[in-house]
């Protein structure tokens, strides 16, 4: 099953050029700097603006072809826009029950109750829009597009307009429906800490084009690719939680590399989580480190190494079957020797739990 | 105090100023809609039309109505030929006329209401299963509601105004044609001041009630909204 979508859109000077396959599952992002078209794009696939020649298919259903436009309101899919965009004339309950009353009976697969326990806005449902503030409205918006029990949800920098404390807020509930709706989500951003988050397929966007897509690990770890070299690089890993250290106060987790220690015991045993791995928080050594204050160390074979400006250089590893990324200085590598094929050991000094 | 003739004249003003209100919403609601969403390059001349009787004088469109209308014109030659008769001096040709002259009363409050709800609750009711029609009825209508009372309130209000374009189409046929505009005109060129006064004041003080009611009302609604 997968979501194509092919658009040429040309406006004025802007010009998205785009022929797009990927996965019909999971939360796949599309990020890019603003402006590079991946708003247009959504609300294409949307049906919202109407491009001649488009071609937009979801799983076995076409929605779009040259000879085909199904109007937005036919298409069985949801739209979160960046401005919550509430009703003002109706309460938040009239709001949610808005597209959920126009949904024939065996269409409603998400009640009310359910759209709204998964967003926590039990205790809002009587209220009108402008008394509520930015991320409550935001919740009720992603909660209203439950409500037409979509096929296929989309959203558009659902936490571009809301200030910090609004987007931590309402970041968990993006990914609690991550974990709990099966439908697949196309979700535009230029944050990388969202995208950490929920993505689990990534497509890059640049200047109306797409330069690369793929499964967010491997995107983040290519080298060919421009997020491998930021400042802020990082590898990405699913891991469960395996176990506790109750003198220490620290939890164990469990991926396909090994297992990672990490302070804090406020998960629960099974749990899903992702950890985040900085490129500069990991280290090289030849040997296994017996002294160390690192307690996270993982045997690794290098993959390949590129050159960070004049002094460092960055370098991806396998370990298991996930990529790690590590940034070290020229200097060191050339002391330790590093080039492709070798087994290294991998010190990492912190990772991010993203649960 | 009021005459028979007055109270009728009171009577057809208030059913012509009812009837013009009605028409004018079914005409102008689409007419504005499309006005406040059309990007069509020559929409400005519909604008220009819609907007004439702000500025002619109301003898020109009487003028023209009444040659249009009446027996040797061609909407009375029309209506003649499908078996009815002309429409100049009838009620009908009241109606006919305040249409025209009342319209950008309703058209242009109506069109900056539409125009002040903009494309977004309607793309969201698009994406929420809504047909056009049905955003149109569910979301535009309800979110243009200020627009609605305020259109509705300067129809009427302005109906009950008119002079020039009643006298020119309509005559000033007692009980058939007579609104209180021509009414206090006719007394008071028969030196008839006392029941001028009466009408006037009447007039005066039913527009006063009926204007601070709405106003009232828009009131309310405005703070329920925000």
């Amino acid at each position: 099953m997968s979501i194509q979508a092919k658009f040429a859109i040309h406006r004025g000077d802007f010009t998205l050029d785009v022929d797009l396959e990927v996965p019909a599952k999971g939360v796949t992002a599309l990020y890019g700097p603003s402006g590079c078209g991946k708003s247009s794009l959504l609300r294409a696939i949307a049906g919202l603006d109407r491009h001649a020649d488009g071609f937009l298919k979801v799983g076995d259903s076409t929605w779009q072809s040259p000879h085909l436009f199904t109007p937005p309101h036919q298409r069985p899919f949801a739209y979160v826009f960046q401005e919550a965009s509430l009703f003002q004339h109706l309460n938040v309950h009239r709001n949610l029950e808005y597209g959920y009353k126009r949904l024939a009976n065996e269409d409603r697969r998400i009640s009310l109750p359910q759209a709204t326990e998964l967003l926590g806005i039990e205790g809002l449902l009587q209220r009108k829009p402008h008394t509520l503030s930015g991320g409550e409205r935001q919740r009720v918006a992603i909660a209203r597009a439950l409500c037409v029990s979509p096929a296929f949800l989309l959203m558009d920098e659902p936490l571009a307009a809301l200030d910090q404390a609004s987007k931590q807020e309402i970041l968990p509930y993006l990914e609690s429906l991550h974990d709990h709706l099966e439908i697949p989500i196309f979700y535009v951003s230029h944050t990388m800490e969202e995208i950490a988050r929920l993505a689990d397929y990534l497509v890059l966007f640049e200047q109306g084009r797409i330069i690369a897509d793929g499964p967010i690990n491997s995107m983040l770890t290519r080298l060919d690719q421009p997020l491998a070299h930021g400042d802020d690089a990082s590898a990405i890993f699913e891991a469960t939680v395996s176990g506790f250290d109750e003198t220490y106060h620290l939890t164990h987790l469990k991926f396909a590399g090994g297992q990672f220690s990490a302070p804090g015991m406020a998960l629960q045993l099974g749990q899903e989580v992702r950890v985040r791995i900085a490129a500069r928080d990991v280290s090289l050594t030849l040997e296994r480190q017996a002294s160390t204050s690192i307690q996270n160390i993982f045997p690794a074979t290098i993959a390949e190494i590129t050159a960070e400006g004049d002094a460092q250089v960055t370098v991806r590893m396998e370990v298991g079957s996930d990529a790690m990324l590590a940034r070290i200085t020229q200097k060191s590598a050339a002391e330790l020797d590093v080039q492709v094929g070798k087994q290294v050991y991998a010190q990492v000094k912190s990772a991010v739990l993203l649960a | 105090m009021f005459s028979q003739a007055d109270l009728t004249a009171l009577g057809i003003t208030f059913q012509l100023a009812a009837v013009t209100t009605v028409v004018l919403l079914l005409i102008g609601t689409p007419l504005a809609w499309w006005l406040a969403r059309s990007r069509w390059r020559f929409k400005f001349l519909v604008e220009a039309v819609v907007a004439m009787p702000l500025m002619l004088p109301p003898t020109v469109l009487g003028f023209y109505l009444l040659v249009a209308l009446g027996s040797q014109g061609p909407v009375g030659r029309l209506m003649e030929w499908l078996g009815g008769s002309s429409p100049a001096f009838t009620f009908s040709g009241l109606v006919i006329g305040s249409v025209v002259y009342s319209m950008p009363f309703v058209v242009q409050p109506l069109q900056s209401a539409f125009a002040a709800v903009g494309s977004r609750p309607l793309e969201v009711a698009s994406t929420l299963r809504a047909s056009p029609w049905d955003r149109f009825m569910s979301v535009a209508v309800p979110l243009a509601r200020p627009g609605f009372l305020t259109a509705i309130v300067l129809g009427f209000a302005h109906t009950i105004g008119e002079f020039g374009v009643v006298l020119m189409i309509g005559g000033n046929i007692p009980g058939e044609t007579q609104v209180v505009s021509i009414a206090i005109y006719d007394h008071v060129e028969s030196m008839d001041y006392a029941n001028a006064h009466w009408l006037s004041a009447a007039l005066i003080l039913l527009s006063f009630v009926m204007l601070s009611t709405v106003y009232a009302i828009n009131k309310r609604f405005r703070m329920a909204q925000t």
